[in-house]
């Protein structure tokens, strides 16, 4: 994160557009970054603030927009995409992996996650796209749940004994 | 049929061309020099030569696009090159192929895109979830500024925030300026008044990334490749139920199922082949008959009463229910239309509830005509064609396996009985935080 102020900082991004209201989308995209990953009703009136807009104008751009959150995530979010592509190649069965080692619904969130399903993220033919923190892994089968979660909870993760099949 | 040799990928080998001197030691930034040596009308005049046509969806000719941009003297307004990095459509993951592994020669082609239209300032707008993309971009453009090698343009990388409706132009347009991305009535085309009201030409990430090889090996060599009416490569997106997805950079013409047996590897699990999207979800599907006979370029696909679209091609098994299908398209179109026009917004719930009503058994013989009566009404009804895209894409479903549909309601149920490959495929929901009853969200806006 930059070590100027969430002000400044949009005042940087202004400066780049000939006209200022094409900063407020970079702008919603910073204050989000540095409110934990959502957009509390202080991020709105900072970001109005900075850009000389309301905060109800603000809060209209962020809910058209999917990857603007108005509730709180957790630390880390995984998105499982289940458009077409991904769901030819077993996404469901990816989604339904990742709700019973984590516990969780698709669209719940904890401190700890959030999880939740998106449309198509551009990865169809590399299916299942899974999106942790906005980092795509690529072909992921539902097989290989626990060690992606393991991996995210910083547990070692042992590969147990499988059975021959 | 043998792959051309690769025009997009070209010097890559496989892999990444993100370092500035290795995209030089494959000629880099030549056809850049080429064509800032020329006037803007003669970059234009080797454009149309080559015909290439542009790679987002609509295949308008790419020198034409630019020709429309008036010159300076007529307009007296900043000219703006915006390039539609916004890939979107379900099945479509080329452009953050070239994104990823061309960055220089897809920024080289923006600048002489900017330089045919006379514009010095460019603006890439790339899809939100593009992430890694966008860093490469990033870093690609730090090492063309510290050559100078922008000259006088600036270029801004514009992160999206995740709508599919910014793929469409005048929707990109709005978002861009600030505002929510809602399509605009046309006329005006962008041409005349685009970005800030001002001369703008929108163009593809792949188209721009091909007028780069088009200035390098000239437009009529660029012509003999691929196809009448459909000249030079394009980077298929390969996705569904075959062994081998990925991008696969073919010259127009190519066999649908030579892409799908040989370079696909073919279908995935010894099963067999029902069906083939072959432009992304928003074009007419194809079946396996009509797949194994067409080429997959523009004449062939219209002819067969498809389009060549995004070339996304999915490809779906035999395990693969219809009717599931057409669900989770119209989910998809549901949920990203933006609501300005009534016969999209309302008309897409209106096919995805019937469709569901049908799979889940409680459809009847109404609704199979209700279905055609809503898709008619959405038809050429809106100012963009989102909802077209859902209306086209089921009906031809309906229309092509009918027989199908028609299983559902004499059966009662899905006569796949939970088989089928997109069984309770879960779409998108709305997010909620599991906390314990009445504890509040300090700054939390109920919307």
């Amino acid at each position: 994160m930059s070590t100027l102020s969430l002000y400044d900082e949009i005042q940087e991004v202004r400066a780049r557009y000939p006209e200022s209201l094409s900063a407020v989308m970079p702008a919603l995209q910073l204050a989000q970054e540095r409110s934990g990953g959502w957009l509390p009703e202080q991020a709105f009136r900072d970001v109005a603030d900075a850009l000389d807009l309301t905060p109800a104008y603000c809060l209209s751009i962020a809910s058209f927009y999917d990857m603007f959150r108005l509730e709180p995530v957790g630390e880390t979010v995984i998105e499982v995409c289940t458009n077409i592509s991904c769901g030819l190649k077993g996404a469901q069965q990816v989604l339904e992996a990742f709700e019973s080692e984590l516990g969780l619904k698709a669209g719940d969130t904890t401190d700890e996650f959030t999880l939740r399903t998106v449309e198509c993220l551009g990865g169809c033919g590399w299916a299942t796209i899974v999106a942790v923190n906005n980092r795509h892994r690529l072909h992921v089968q539902a097989g290989d749940v626990s060690r992606i979660v393991a991996e995210l909870r910083g547990i070692e993760w042992k590969e147990r004994d499988e059975p021959d099949a | 049929m043998s792959p051309t040799p690769e025009i997009v990928f070209a010097g890559t080998n496989g892999d990444a061309l993100t370092e500035i001197a290795d995209y030089e030691a494959v000629g880099g930034f030549q056809a850049l020099a080429k064509s800032r040596a020329l006037t803007p009308d003669d970059v234009i005049a080797e454009l149309n030569a080559s015909n290439l046509r542009g790679r987002g969806g609509a295949f308008f000719p790419t020198g034409r696009k630019w020709s429309f941009v008036p010159k300076p003297d007529k307009i007296d307004k900043p000219h703006y090159l915006v390039i539609n990095a916004d890939e979107s459509e379900p099945g479509t993951f080329k452009d953050r192929e070239i994104m990823l592994r061309v960055p220089f020669r897809f920024l080289e082609g923006s600048l002489i895109a900017a330089h045919a239209i006379e514009s010095k300032h460019i603006f890439i707008y790339i899809r939100g979830e593009y992430e890694a993309e966008f860093e490469v971009l990033v870093a690609a453009l730090e090492q063309m500024r510290a050559k100078s090698l922008l000259g006088d343009v600036t270029i801004v990388v514009h992160r999206g925030a995740g709508a599919y409706i910014c793929g469409e132009e005048t929707a990109l347009l709005e978002s861009l300026e600030g505002r929510r991305g809602l399509p605009r009535t046309k006329p005006p085309f962008p041409a005349i008044a685009g970005l800030y009201a001002s001369p703008t030409a929108v163009n593809n990430v792949e188209s721009i990334t091909a007028a780069t090889t088009v200035m390098e090996i000239g437009g009529a060599e660029y012509a003999k490749l691929g196809v009448e009416n459909s000249t030079g490569t394009r980077v298929f997106s390969l996705s569904g139920n075959v062994v081998n997805g990925g991008n696969y950079e073919l010259p127009h013409g190519y066999p649908l199922r030579d892409l799908i047996n040989e370079l696909g590897g073919g279908i995935a699990d010894g099963r067999s082949l029902k069906a083939v999207i072959p432009g992304g979800s928003s074009t007419v599907i194809l079946t396996a008959d009509e797949a194994n006979r067409v080429t997959l370029d523009f004449d062939s696909l219209v002819d067969a009463g498809t389009a060549i679209g995004s070339a996304a091609v999915i490809v779906l098994d035999d395990r693969c229910c219809m009717v599931q299908l057409a669900v989770r398209v119209s989910q998809f179109y549901e949920h990203e239309s933006c609501g300005k026009c009534t016969p999209c917004r309302v008309g897409t719930k209106w096919l995805t509830t019937i469709l569901q009503k049908i799979e889940d058994g409680r459809g009847t013989q109404a609704d199979m005509d209700l279905l055609v009566s809503v898709a008619e009404r959405i038809n050429g009804k809106c100012l963009c064609p989102l909802g077209d895209s859902d209306a086209i894409a089921v009906m031809s479903y309906f229309d092509k396996f009918r027989d199908e549909f028609q299983a559902h309601i004499d059966e009662g149920g899905c006569p796949f009985h939970g088989e089928s490959s997109l069984d309770h495929l879960l779409a998108p929901v709305a997010m909620h935080i599991a906390l314990p009853e009445g504890k509040a969200i300090d700054g939390l806006i109920n919307v």
